[in-house]
């Protein structure tokens, strides 16, 4: 739905975002565009060095993604605070699905804000990021 | 085992240029399409200095500059083994292309869980610009698995 900081609820959802399946091309211009170059991400062989079976996302797409989903919905300049808990990893061809509500209305700081829960999932339903932000209302 | 005498490690602050090119760069790679990523004037039209880094473009500081590799060689952790555990920002002005921001940060916290199979580094950065303004506050948990 579409925001307005005068009638926001707590229950009120933001749009879903769904993004495409994670390709190894996203991971490559992401390492370059984050400045995360752990080849844990991008070298196959190093990955399978340390034991995983490939490259798998960097836990910062998804929350980008999540943050993209959040700006797409609120005003950035209203985001006061974004933070996630990082719960499973993220491999190729996950479809990431990205979406929120806001579960509390509260004073912050003397400001009026809404806290929204936001959750990042796979296609499975298996919850990849969780986390919230803070949004000014004022 | 992670030594516990690296909680209190702050390394010399440094300073990390906000280019807009980057800025696009970062802002395409996610899919992120509002002008004020890319445009000056649809920026400022907005209301901001300049062209608007995206919410979380900060954390490509500490990989630019080395302090996340350098904080991995310094607490002597395989680089194989580490998983982004939590990340926070707290933000307290915008952050604009054109910007210089000083990077301050301090290991806060080393913990282990299960016996000491996951070890957990917590590091805290303040973020602040050319202007003097504190604009963001960095909290970061990696997880070193051992499992």
């Amino acid at each position: 739905m579409t925001f307005d900081a005068q009638k926001i609820q707590v229950g009120d959802a933001l749009p879903v975002l769904q993004l495409a399946p994670i390709s190894r091309t996203t991971l490559a211009l992401f390492a370059g565009a984050s400045g995360d170059h752990n080849p844990i991400h991008i070298d196959i062989d190093f990955a399978k060095k340390a034991g995983m079976k490939d490259v798998f996302a960097h836990g910062m797409l998804s929350m980008a993604y999540l943050a993209r989903a959040l700006a797409q919905w609120v005003p950035q300049r209203r985001i006061l605070s974004y933070g996630v808990r990082f719960a499973a990893i993220t491999q190729l061809g996950d479809r990431v699905q990205c979406s929120g509500r806001v579960v509390e209305k509260l004073i912050h700081k003397g400001r009026p804000c809404a806290r929204v829960e936001l959750t990042a999932a796979k296609a499975s339903g298996d919850v990849t990021l969780a986390g919230d932000a803070l949004v000014a209302l004022d | 085992m992670i030594d516990k005498k690296h909680i209190g490690y702050a390394p010399s602050p440094t300073l990390w240029n906000v280019e807009k090119g980057r800025i696009a760069f970062f802002a395409k790679v996610i899919g992120l399409t509002d002008p004020v990523h890319t445009d000056e004037a649809a920026a400022k039209a907005a209301g901001y200095r300049g062209i608007v880094a995206p919410p979380t473009f900060i954390f490509g500081a500490p990989g630019d500059s080395g302090e996340t590799m350098k904080l991995i060689e310094t607490l002597e952790i395989d680089l194989g083994k580490v998983l982004h555990g939590e990340q926070r920002f707290d933000y307290h002005a915008p952050v604009c292309a054109g910007d210089t921001l000083r990077f301050e940060s301090r290991v806060s916290d080393i913990y282990d869980k299960k016996g000491g199979a996951l070890e957990f580094v917590v590091n805290d950065t303040k973020v602040t610009n050319q202007l003097g303004e504190h604009v963001a506050d960095l909290h970061s948990v990696i997880v070193v698995r051992h499992a």
